[in-house]
């Protein structure tokens, strides 16, 4: 278990760096695919089963979308020469370094509590309970989000939207 | 693999992210950066569930509402980008500065 957890930790880390370093849109796509993949599989070693199948599930789905927009506003399709198309390169590599070395140093040197209890049997049953019952307000908050969503995001693709090209022409 | 094990991941992941979100033109790339910063928010919520308090199913609920802001934050991002694409032709951060004052 320890093994499997190590290689998708590495991977997850790992393909999230090559986010950034791949050379084309679509092969950054799939190594962010690849980064989310392991940390559904992390999910899977924690017992979270349903979180974890849903996380894979969900994730590739919203790649693959992705992957048809990056071929819409895609540069350098191939990769056949370098990408890069930065600002503040160092000054960016600067404050996400410290912002790990800090959040490593509070994760590692912050005296954690004790476990309180166990995990139940099944915790996909605990978590649907949980949603359902107490914590219901949680999802009727996500419900009614994903219909503002997709409402906006009709409108803003609508010619009407924030950034109307006809706009100021007396339409 | 232990609690500061799996925070150490998280901490890699948002880091990497923030790196993407402060440094990448494209807007499509930014988004990538905040995909992986929630990423690593994802595995710290998952984390403290498993080896903080598994009895009560809060970290799963924050798992949950990640996932679904991680969604969310994809569908809005890529309407602004194709209203901003459709309008100007343009796809890049320094490009849509509207609002700065």
């Amino acid at each position: 278990m320890d093994v499997a957890f190590w290689v998708l930790a590495v991977v997850a880390a790992a393909a999230g760096v090559a986010v950034f370093v791949v050379d084309s849109m679509a092969r950054a796509t799939f190594a962010l695919l690849a980064s989310l993949l392991a940390v559904g599989g992390i999910f899977l070693l924690l017992d979270l089963h349903y979180l974890g199948v849903l996380i894979v599930l969900m994730m590739v789905m919203e790649m693959l979308v992705m992957a048809v927009f990056m071929i819409m506003y895609m540069m350098n399709p191939a990769g056949l020469m370098p990408m890069t198309m930065v600002h503040n390169h160092r000054g960016a590599i600067v404050i996400a370094g410290a912002v790990f070395v800090l959040l490593a140093a509070g994760a590692l040197l912050t005296p954690w509590p004790h476990r309180r209890g166990a995990p139940p049997a099944d915790p996909t049953h605990a978590l649907g309970l949980s949603i359902m019952g107490p914590k219901m307000l949680v999802m009727m908050v996500i419900g009614v989000a994903i219909l503002a969503t997709m409402i906006a995001t009709v409108v803003l693709a609508t010619h009407r939207g924030r950034y109307d090209a006809d706009r100021g022409h007396g339409s | 693999m232990t609690l500061q094990a799996l925070l150490v991941l998280a901490a890699a992941l948002f880091a990497v992210g923030l790196y993407g979100a402060l440094s990448q033109q494209s807007i499509v790339m930014l988004m990538m950066g905040l995909e992986l910063m929630i990423n690593g928010l994802i595995v710290a919520g998952g984390a403290f569930w498993y080896f903080l308090s598994p009895q009560t199913p809060d970290g799963q609920v924050l798992v949950l509402v990640a996932v679904t802001v991680m969604a969310l934050e994809m569908a809005m991002g890529f309407a602004v980008v194709t209203a901003l694409f459709r309008a100007r032709d343009v796809d890049m951060t320094d490009d849509a500065s509207d609002l700065q004052g």
